[in-house]
Protein backbone atom coordinates (compact mmCIF):
# COMPACT_ATOMS: atom_id res chain seq x y z
CA UNK A 1 0.00 0.00 0.00
CA UNK A 2 1.47 3.25 -1.03
CA UNK A 3 0.22 6.53 -1.38
CA UNK A 4 1.54 8.68 -4.09
CA UNK A 5 0.52 12.57 -4.05
CA UNK A 6 1.07 14.59 -7.25
CA UNK A 7 -0.15 17.96 -6.32
CA UNK A 8 1.81 19.55 -9.37
CA UNK A 9 -0.74 17.61 -11.97
CA UNK A 10 -3.44 19.39 -10.03
CA UNK A 11 -2.30 22.83 -9.44
CA UNK A 12 -1.71 23.50 -12.70
CA UNK A 13 -5.37 24.11 -12.66
CA UNK A 14 -4.81 26.77 -9.94
CA UNK A 15 -7.03 29.38 -11.96
CA UNK A 16 -9.95 27.36 -12.17
CA UNK A 17 -9.95 26.97 -8.20
CA UNK A 18 -9.72 30.16 -7.47
CA UNK A 19 -12.30 31.00 -10.02
CA UNK A 20 -14.86 28.17 -8.51
CA UNK A 21 -13.79 29.68 -5.04
CA UNK A 22 -14.16 33.21 -5.87
CA UNK A 23 -17.45 31.75 -7.08
CA UNK A 24 -18.58 30.18 -4.32
CA UNK A 25 -17.88 33.40 -2.07
CA UNK A 26 -20.05 34.88 -4.57
CA UNK A 27 -23.12 32.70 -4.23
CA UNK A 28 -22.59 32.89 -0.28
CA UNK A 29 -22.68 36.53 -0.13
CA UNK A 30 -26.07 37.08 -2.37
CA UNK A 31 -27.55 34.38 -0.45
CA UNK A 32 -26.03 35.72 2.90
CA UNK A 33 -27.75 39.31 2.24
CA UNK A 34 -31.00 37.96 0.78
CA UNK A 35 -31.68 35.46 3.13
CA UNK A 36 -30.95 37.94 6.31
CA UNK A 37 -33.54 40.34 5.43
CA UNK A 38 -35.25 37.61 4.30
CA UNK A 39 -35.15 35.83 7.51
CA UNK A 40 -35.57 38.66 9.64
CA UNK A 41 -38.97 39.77 7.60
CA UNK A 42 -39.79 35.88 8.48
CA UNK A 43 -39.08 36.33 12.26
CA UNK A 44 -41.44 39.72 12.42
CA UNK A 45 -43.92 38.06 10.77
CA UNK A 46 -43.77 35.22 12.78
CA UNK A 47 -44.80 37.98 16.04
CA UNK A 48 -47.66 39.23 13.85
CA UNK A 49 -51.02 39.82 15.45
CA UNK A 50 -52.26 38.84 11.94
CA UNK A 51 -52.65 34.76 12.72
CA UNK A 52 -52.44 34.21 8.97
CA UNK A 53 -48.84 35.86 8.60
CA UNK A 54 -47.92 34.12 11.59
CA UNK A 55 -49.29 31.34 10.65
CA UNK A 56 -47.47 31.22 7.12
CA UNK A 57 -44.17 32.41 8.25
CA UNK A 58 -44.00 29.19 11.32
CA UNK A 59 -45.00 26.48 8.27
CA UNK A 60 -42.24 27.99 6.13
CA UNK A 61 -39.42 27.92 8.99
CA UNK A 62 -40.51 24.27 9.95
CA UNK A 63 -41.02 23.63 6.55
CA UNK A 64 -37.27 24.34 5.90
CA UNK A 65 -35.88 23.08 8.53
CA UNK A 66 -36.78 19.85 8.48
CA UNK A 67 -35.77 19.14 5.09
CA UNK A 68 -32.56 18.29 3.50
CA UNK A 69 -31.18 21.14 1.69
CA UNK A 70 -30.13 19.05 -1.32
CA UNK A 71 -33.82 18.52 -1.80
CA UNK A 72 -34.45 22.03 -1.57
CA UNK A 73 -32.51 22.89 -4.44
CA UNK A 74 -33.93 20.42 -6.41
CA UNK A 75 -37.57 21.53 -5.77
CA UNK A 76 -36.51 25.06 -6.18
CA UNK A 77 -34.41 23.98 -9.50
CA UNK A 78 -37.05 21.53 -11.20
CA UNK A 79 -39.84 23.52 -9.89
CA UNK A 80 -39.14 26.68 -12.07
CA UNK A 81 -38.08 24.76 -15.14
CA UNK A 82 -41.54 22.78 -15.13
CA UNK A 83 -43.39 26.23 -14.37
CA UNK A 84 -41.46 26.95 -18.01
CA UNK A 85 -39.21 29.53 -16.39
CA UNK A 86 -35.31 29.34 -17.51
CA UNK A 87 -32.94 30.74 -15.21
CA UNK A 88 -29.28 29.70 -14.80
CA UNK A 89 -28.14 27.09 -12.32
CA UNK A 90 -26.38 30.18 -10.27
CA UNK A 91 -29.69 32.08 -10.00
CA UNK A 92 -31.36 28.99 -8.84
CA UNK A 93 -28.71 27.89 -6.32
CA UNK A 94 -28.87 32.04 -5.08
CA UNK A 95 -32.89 31.35 -4.46
CA UNK A 96 -32.74 28.01 -3.11
CA UNK A 97 -29.51 28.86 -0.42
CA UNK A 98 -31.66 31.87 0.32
CA UNK A 99 -34.96 30.43 1.22
CA UNK A 100 -33.14 27.55 3.01
CA UNK A 101 -31.07 30.13 5.47
CA UNK A 102 -33.93 32.88 5.51
CA UNK A 103 -35.63 29.53 7.68
CA UNK A 104 -32.32 29.20 9.82
CA UNK A 105 -32.04 33.20 10.05
CA UNK A 106 -35.72 33.22 10.96
CA UNK A 107 -35.63 30.96 14.36
CA UNK A 108 -32.29 32.91 15.53
CA UNK A 109 -33.48 36.23 14.85
CA UNK A 110 -36.66 35.67 16.88
CA UNK A 111 -34.89 34.15 19.67
CA UNK A 112 -32.84 38.08 19.70
CA UNK A 113 -36.43 40.03 19.33
CA UNK A 114 -37.45 38.03 22.51
CA UNK A 115 -34.18 38.55 24.24
CA UNK A 116 -35.43 42.85 24.13
CA UNK A 117 -36.54 43.59 27.72
CA UNK A 118 -40.13 44.40 27.30
CA UNK A 119 -39.31 47.47 29.07
CA UNK A 120 -36.99 48.91 26.09
CA UNK A 121 -40.46 48.65 24.28
CA UNK A 122 -42.35 50.57 26.46
CA UNK A 123 -40.11 52.69 26.72
CA UNK A 124 -39.84 53.62 22.48
CA UNK A 125 -43.73 53.21 22.74
CA UNK A 126 -43.92 55.68 25.66
CA UNK A 127 -42.08 58.29 23.61
CA UNK A 128 -44.31 57.56 20.67
CA UNK A 129 -42.49 56.06 18.09
CA UNK A 130 -44.45 54.17 15.52
CA UNK A 131 -44.37 50.31 15.85
CA UNK A 132 -41.89 50.57 12.65
CA UNK A 133 -39.50 53.49 14.08
CA UNK A 134 -39.47 51.16 17.24
CA UNK A 135 -38.44 47.73 15.34
CA UNK A 136 -35.80 49.91 13.35
CA UNK A 137 -34.46 51.98 16.19
CA UNK A 138 -35.18 49.95 18.96
CA UNK A 139 -35.26 46.39 18.65
CA UNK A 140 -33.03 45.44 15.70
CA UNK A 141 -29.28 46.04 16.31
CA UNK A 142 -29.90 45.14 19.84
CA UNK A 143 -31.42 41.97 18.84
CA UNK A 144 -28.74 41.30 16.44
CA UNK A 145 -26.07 42.68 18.61
CA UNK A 146 -27.36 39.38 21.28
CA UNK A 147 -27.37 36.58 18.48
CA UNK A 148 -24.49 37.50 16.57
CA UNK A 149 -22.07 34.58 16.92
CA UNK A 150 -25.29 32.29 15.99
CA UNK A 151 -26.06 34.33 12.94
CA UNK A 152 -22.47 34.69 11.59
CA UNK A 153 -22.44 31.44 11.83
CA UNK A 154 -25.16 30.20 10.03
CA UNK A 155 -23.92 32.24 7.21
CA UNK A 156 -20.85 30.67 7.04
CA UNK A 157 -22.50 27.15 7.50
CA UNK A 158 -24.48 28.18 4.41
CA UNK A 159 -21.42 28.68 2.51
CA UNK A 160 -19.88 25.48 3.19
CA UNK A 161 -23.28 24.13 2.28
CA UNK A 162 -23.50 25.93 -0.71
CA UNK A 163 -21.31 22.83 -2.09
CA UNK A 164 -24.21 20.19 -2.85
CA UNK A 165 -25.28 23.11 -5.27
CA UNK A 166 -22.63 20.95 -7.59
CA UNK A 167 -25.47 18.65 -8.14
CA UNK A 168 -27.12 21.35 -10.39
CA UNK A 169 -24.18 22.15 -11.88
CA UNK A 170 -23.99 25.75 -10.18
CA UNK A 171 -20.62 27.06 -10.70
CA UNK A 172 -18.91 26.78 -7.69
CA UNK A 173 -16.26 25.29 -6.10
CA UNK A 174 -17.03 21.91 -5.54
CA UNK A 175 -18.27 21.96 -9.27
CA UNK A 176 -14.92 22.99 -10.49
CA UNK A 177 -13.26 20.61 -8.28
CA UNK A 178 -15.39 17.16 -9.72
CA UNK A 179 -14.66 18.47 -13.40
CA UNK A 180 -10.97 18.94 -12.49
CA UNK A 181 -10.62 15.41 -10.41
CA UNK A 182 -12.28 13.73 -13.73
CA UNK A 183 -10.14 15.40 -15.77
CA UNK A 184 -6.92 14.42 -13.89
CA UNK A 185 -7.98 11.73 -12.43
CA UNK A 186 -6.40 13.44 -9.04
CA UNK A 187 -9.35 12.75 -6.58
CA UNK A 188 -7.27 12.91 -3.44
CA UNK A 189 -4.89 15.65 -4.37
CA UNK A 190 -8.17 17.70 -5.75
CA UNK A 191 -10.53 17.67 -2.59
CA UNK A 192 -7.60 18.06 -0.69
CA UNK A 193 -7.21 21.89 -1.96
CA UNK A 194 -11.02 21.79 -2.12
CA UNK A 195 -11.05 21.57 1.57
CA UNK A 196 -8.29 23.96 2.02
CA UNK A 197 -10.25 26.87 -0.06
CA UNK A 198 -13.12 26.56 2.06
CA UNK A 199 -10.86 26.62 5.25
CA UNK A 200 -9.99 29.95 3.88
CA UNK A 201 -13.27 31.49 2.24
CA UNK A 202 -14.56 30.36 5.97
CA UNK A 203 -11.65 32.43 7.59
CA UNK A 204 -12.37 35.33 5.09
CA UNK A 205 -15.99 35.08 6.00
CA UNK A 206 -15.24 35.54 9.97
CA UNK A 207 -12.49 37.99 9.46
CA UNK A 208 -15.45 40.29 7.34
CA UNK A 209 -18.30 39.53 9.79
CA UNK A 210 -15.75 40.43 12.51
CA UNK A 211 -15.05 43.73 10.83
CA UNK A 212 -18.81 44.25 10.11
CA UNK A 213 -19.64 43.38 13.70
CA UNK A 214 -17.54 46.55 14.93
CA UNK A 215 -19.52 49.56 12.46
CA UNK A 216 -22.60 47.77 13.53
CA UNK A 217 -21.94 47.74 17.28
CA UNK A 218 -20.17 51.27 18.04
CA UNK A 219 -20.88 50.86 21.82
CA UNK A 220 -18.72 47.25 22.07
CA UNK A 221 -16.50 49.36 20.17
CA UNK A 222 -16.25 52.29 22.32
CA UNK A 223 -16.46 49.95 25.75
CA UNK A 224 -13.81 47.47 24.32
CA UNK A 225 -16.70 44.40 24.96
CA UNK A 226 -16.31 41.37 22.52
CA UNK A 227 -18.98 40.00 20.98
CA UNK B 1 -59.82 62.53 18.97
CA UNK B 2 -57.97 66.06 20.68
CA UNK B 3 -61.35 68.17 22.58
CA UNK B 4 -61.27 71.92 23.09
CA UNK B 5 -58.65 72.32 26.14
CA UNK B 6 -60.08 75.36 27.81
CA UNK B 7 -57.26 76.05 30.53
CA UNK B 8 -59.33 75.65 33.51
CA UNK B 9 -59.51 71.72 32.39
CA UNK B 10 -57.76 69.20 34.49
CA UNK B 11 -54.79 67.67 32.39
CA UNK B 12 -55.48 64.49 33.56
CA UNK B 13 -59.07 63.28 34.89
CA UNK B 14 -59.98 59.80 35.98
CA UNK B 15 -63.43 59.00 36.15
CA UNK B 16 -65.01 55.48 37.89
CA UNK B 17 -61.97 53.36 36.19
CA UNK B 18 -62.59 49.82 36.21
CA UNK B 19 -59.58 47.82 35.61
CA UNK B 20 -59.12 43.44 35.93
CA UNK B 21 -56.51 41.59 35.79
CA UNK B 22 -58.27 38.13 35.11
CA UNK B 23 -60.53 37.72 37.76
CA UNK B 24 -58.44 39.94 39.65
CA UNK B 25 -59.96 43.60 39.99
CA UNK B 26 -57.15 46.15 40.54
CA UNK B 27 -58.85 49.03 39.68
CA UNK B 28 -62.68 49.20 41.18
CA UNK B 29 -64.08 52.93 40.72
CA UNK B 30 -60.87 54.94 40.65
CA UNK B 31 -61.56 58.42 39.96
CA UNK B 32 -59.16 61.49 40.76
CA UNK B 33 -58.22 64.58 38.77
CA UNK B 34 -54.49 66.27 38.20
CA UNK B 35 -55.15 70.32 37.60
CA UNK B 36 -52.38 72.12 35.45
CA UNK B 37 -49.10 72.82 36.99
CA UNK B 38 -50.09 70.18 40.39
CA UNK B 39 -47.86 67.54 41.75
CA UNK B 40 -50.17 64.80 42.51
CA UNK B 41 -48.51 61.54 44.30
CA UNK B 42 -50.43 58.20 44.15
CA UNK B 43 -49.38 55.93 47.56
CA UNK B 44 -50.20 52.80 49.17
CA UNK B 45 -49.33 49.29 49.43
CA UNK B 46 -47.84 47.02 47.01
CA UNK B 47 -50.60 45.62 44.91
CA UNK B 48 -53.08 48.58 45.82
CA UNK B 49 -53.22 49.55 42.03
CA UNK B 50 -51.24 52.44 41.84
CA UNK B 51 -48.93 51.56 39.66
CA UNK B 52 -51.73 50.38 37.29
CA UNK B 53 -53.83 53.53 37.66
CA UNK B 54 -50.74 55.50 36.51
CA UNK B 55 -49.89 53.21 33.60
CA UNK B 56 -54.03 53.33 32.50
CA UNK B 57 -53.13 57.43 31.78
CA UNK B 58 -50.89 56.63 29.57
CA UNK B 59 -52.62 53.50 28.01
CA UNK B 60 -49.99 51.24 28.82
CA UNK B 61 -53.36 48.85 30.40
CA UNK B 62 -56.76 49.14 28.35
CA UNK B 63 -59.68 49.87 31.33
CA UNK B 64 -62.40 47.80 31.32
CA UNK B 65 -65.16 50.80 32.38
CA UNK B 66 -64.87 54.42 33.47
CA UNK B 67 -63.57 57.65 31.32
CA UNK B 68 -59.95 58.63 31.54
CA UNK B 69 -59.48 61.81 29.68
CA UNK B 70 -55.73 63.38 29.62
CA UNK B 71 -54.74 66.37 27.56
CA UNK B 72 -58.24 66.39 25.82
CA UNK B 73 -57.63 62.31 24.82
CA UNK B 74 -60.56 60.23 25.26
CA UNK B 75 -57.62 57.93 26.88
CA UNK B 76 -60.21 54.95 27.52
CA UNK B 77 -61.85 55.01 23.97
CA UNK B 78 -60.41 52.68 21.45
CA UNK B 79 -59.63 54.61 18.51
CA UNK B 80 -57.19 57.37 20.52
CA UNK B 81 -54.74 58.36 18.97
CA UNK B 82 -51.99 56.54 20.79
CA UNK B 83 -48.80 59.21 19.14
CA UNK B 84 -50.54 61.74 19.62
CA UNK B 85 -51.31 61.04 23.54
CA UNK B 86 -47.68 59.84 24.23
CA UNK B 87 -46.68 63.04 22.57
CA UNK B 88 -48.37 64.97 25.62
CA UNK B 89 -47.34 62.46 28.17
CA UNK B 90 -43.98 61.26 29.22
CA UNK B 91 -43.61 58.44 31.44
CA UNK B 92 -40.20 57.86 33.91
CA UNK B 93 -40.03 53.99 34.63
CA UNK B 94 -38.63 52.54 37.31
CA UNK B 95 -35.85 50.27 35.57
CA UNK B 96 -34.90 53.60 33.44
CA UNK B 97 -34.94 51.77 30.18
CA UNK B 98 -32.52 54.17 28.70
CA UNK B 99 -31.71 52.42 25.28
CA UNK B 100 -28.25 50.02 25.58
CA UNK B 101 -26.81 50.93 21.78
CA UNK B 102 -27.52 54.66 21.62
CA UNK B 103 -25.49 57.14 23.43
CA UNK B 104 -27.44 59.81 26.04
CA UNK B 105 -27.56 62.01 23.47
CA UNK B 106 -28.86 59.63 20.97
CA UNK B 107 -31.55 58.57 23.27
CA UNK B 108 -32.43 61.68 23.97
CA UNK B 109 -32.59 63.38 20.43
CA UNK B 110 -34.26 59.71 19.10
CA UNK B 111 -37.86 60.39 19.55
CA UNK B 112 -37.92 64.57 18.77
CA UNK B 113 -36.04 63.66 15.33
CA UNK B 114 -38.24 60.59 14.82
CA UNK B 115 -42.09 62.05 15.90
CA UNK B 116 -41.83 65.42 15.75
CA UNK B 117 -39.30 65.43 12.55
CA UNK B 118 -36.72 68.14 14.34
CA UNK B 119 -33.29 68.25 12.39
CA UNK B 120 -30.57 66.59 13.80
CA UNK B 121 -28.76 70.29 15.52
CA UNK B 122 -31.77 71.40 17.02
CA UNK B 123 -32.33 68.10 18.69
CA UNK B 124 -28.62 68.31 19.93
CA UNK B 125 -29.10 71.51 21.17
CA UNK B 126 -32.13 70.27 23.24
CA UNK B 127 -30.23 67.23 24.30
CA UNK B 128 -27.94 69.92 26.30
CA UNK B 129 -30.46 71.74 27.29
CA UNK B 130 -32.35 69.15 28.81
CA UNK B 131 -29.02 67.05 30.14
CA UNK B 132 -28.29 70.30 32.13
CA UNK B 133 -31.27 70.56 33.54
CA UNK B 134 -30.91 67.00 35.05
CA UNK B 135 -26.87 67.66 35.72
CA UNK B 136 -25.70 65.88 33.44
CA UNK B 137 -23.94 67.67 30.56
CA UNK B 138 -20.89 65.83 31.19
CA UNK B 139 -22.49 62.13 29.94
CA UNK B 140 -23.61 63.84 26.67
CA UNK B 141 -21.69 61.13 24.80
CA UNK B 142 -21.24 58.07 26.94
CA UNK B 143 -23.23 55.08 26.88
CA UNK B 144 -26.49 54.08 29.32
CA UNK B 145 -24.14 51.20 31.31
CA UNK B 146 -21.10 53.69 31.53
CA UNK B 147 -23.83 55.34 34.19
CA UNK B 148 -24.64 55.08 37.47
CA UNK B 149 -28.34 53.93 38.65
CA UNK B 150 -29.29 58.06 39.69
CA UNK B 151 -27.75 59.10 36.31
CA UNK B 152 -29.57 56.40 34.37
CA UNK B 153 -32.65 57.85 35.90
CA UNK B 154 -31.69 61.63 35.33
CA UNK B 155 -31.26 60.93 31.94
CA UNK B 156 -34.07 59.10 31.59
CA UNK B 157 -35.94 61.92 32.66
CA UNK B 158 -33.99 64.20 30.24
CA UNK B 159 -35.19 62.10 27.62
CA UNK B 160 -39.03 62.44 28.50
CA UNK B 161 -38.23 66.30 28.63
CA UNK B 162 -37.06 66.64 25.73
CA UNK B 163 -40.47 65.08 24.36
CA UNK B 164 -41.38 68.68 26.00
CA UNK B 165 -45.21 67.26 27.60
CA UNK B 166 -47.62 68.66 29.41
CA UNK B 167 -47.57 65.99 32.16
CA UNK B 168 -45.09 63.75 33.31
CA UNK B 169 -45.71 60.24 35.07
CA UNK B 170 -43.51 58.71 37.24
CA UNK B 171 -43.96 55.05 37.87
CA UNK B 172 -41.46 54.60 41.31
CA UNK B 173 -38.46 55.71 39.76
CA UNK B 174 -36.11 55.95 42.88
CA UNK B 175 -37.20 52.30 43.68
CA UNK B 176 -34.30 50.36 42.93
CA UNK B 177 -31.80 52.87 44.03
CA UNK B 178 -29.93 53.23 47.23
CA UNK B 179 -30.36 56.44 49.71
CA UNK B 180 -27.84 58.44 47.98
CA UNK B 181 -28.84 57.70 44.01
CA UNK B 182 -32.58 58.36 45.55
CA UNK B 183 -31.69 62.04 47.05
CA UNK B 184 -30.11 63.01 43.38
CA UNK B 185 -33.12 61.98 41.52
CA UNK B 186 -35.76 63.40 44.19
CA UNK B 187 -33.80 66.86 43.32
CA UNK B 188 -34.49 67.04 39.97
CA UNK B 189 -38.01 66.05 40.07
CA UNK B 190 -38.19 68.69 42.68
CA UNK B 191 -36.73 71.18 40.26
CA UNK B 192 -39.27 69.81 37.64
CA UNK B 193 -42.29 70.56 40.16
CA UNK B 194 -40.63 74.28 40.87
CA UNK B 195 -40.42 75.14 37.42
CA UNK B 196 -44.44 74.07 36.83
CA UNK B 197 -44.21 71.04 35.07
CA UNK B 198 -47.59 68.75 35.81
CA UNK B 199 -46.77 65.20 37.79
CA UNK B 200 -48.85 62.51 38.87
CA UNK B 201 -45.77 59.88 40.64
CA UNK B 202 -46.17 56.65 42.35
CA UNK B 203 -43.91 57.04 45.24
CA UNK B 204 -43.24 54.50 48.18
CA UNK B 205 -40.58 57.65 49.33
CA UNK B 206 -43.18 58.89 52.02
CA UNK B 207 -41.19 62.10 53.45
CA UNK B 208 -40.65 63.32 49.54
CA UNK B 209 -44.46 63.08 49.43
CA UNK B 210 -44.95 64.69 51.86
CA UNK B 211 -42.73 67.84 50.59
CA UNK B 212 -43.32 67.70 46.99
CA UNK B 213 -46.92 67.10 46.15
CA UNK B 214 -49.96 69.51 45.87
CA UNK B 215 -52.20 66.56 46.66
CA UNK B 216 -51.73 62.76 47.72
CA UNK B 217 -54.37 60.03 46.47
CA UNK B 218 -54.02 57.01 49.06
CA UNK B 219 -55.08 53.77 47.38
CA UNK B 220 -56.53 50.37 48.88
CA UNK B 221 -57.83 47.40 47.44
CA UNK B 222 -58.67 49.28 43.88
CA UNK B 223 -60.04 52.27 45.11
CA UNK B 224 -59.12 55.95 46.29
CA UNK B 225 -59.16 55.50 50.07
CA UNK B 226 -58.52 58.31 50.84
CA UNK B 227 -57.26 61.85 49.06
CA UNK B 228 -56.69 65.23 50.62
CA UNK B 229 -53.04 67.79 50.67
CA UNK B 230 -50.23 66.64 51.94
CA UNK B 231 -51.15 67.34 55.29
CA UNK B 232 -52.99 63.90 55.42
CA UNK B 233 -49.85 61.82 55.44
CA UNK B 234 -49.67 63.50 59.24
CA UNK B 235 -52.89 63.25 60.00
CA UNK B 236 -54.80 60.80 58.46
CA UNK B 237 -58.37 60.11 59.19
CA UNK B 238 -58.79 56.50 57.93
CA UNK B 239 -57.20 53.85 59.85
CA UNK B 240 -55.49 52.37 56.77
CA UNK B 241 -54.11 55.19 55.62
CA UNK B 242 -53.20 55.80 59.36
CA UNK B 243 -51.69 52.29 59.52
CA UNK B 244 -49.31 52.63 56.34
CA UNK B 245 -47.96 55.81 57.01
CA UNK B 246 -47.18 54.56 60.73
CA UNK B 247 -45.17 51.78 59.12
CA UNK B 248 -43.19 54.29 57.38
CA UNK B 249 -40.63 57.18 59.15
CA UNK B 250 -42.20 60.41 58.62
CA UNK B 251 -40.64 62.19 61.72
CA UNK B 252 -38.23 64.10 59.10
Amino acid sequence: MSLQLDFPAVLERWPSFLGGAALTLELAAFATVLGALFGTLAAVGRGSRSPLIAGACKVYVETIRNTPLLVQIFLVYFGLASLGLKFSAFTVAVAALTINVGAYTAEIMRAGFEAIPRGQIEAAEGLALSRLQIYWHIILLPAIEKVYPALTSQFVLLMLASSVCSQISAEELTAVANYIQSDTYRAFETYIIVAVLYVILSLVMRAGFWGLGLVLFPRRRRLGTPL
Amino acid sequence: MQQNLSSSDPIVSLRDVQKSFGPLRVLDGVSFAVERGEVLALIGRSGSGKSTALRCIDRFEKVDGGEIVVCGHRVDRPDVDLRALRQDVGIVFQSYNLFPHLTIEQNITLAPCAVKGMATSRARDLARKVLAQVGLEEKLHAYPEQLSGGQQQRAAIARSLAMQPKVMLFDEVTSALDPELTAEVLKVIEQLAADGMTMVMVTHEMGFAKGIADRIVFMHRGKVHETGPASILTSPTTPELTQFVGTGNLKS
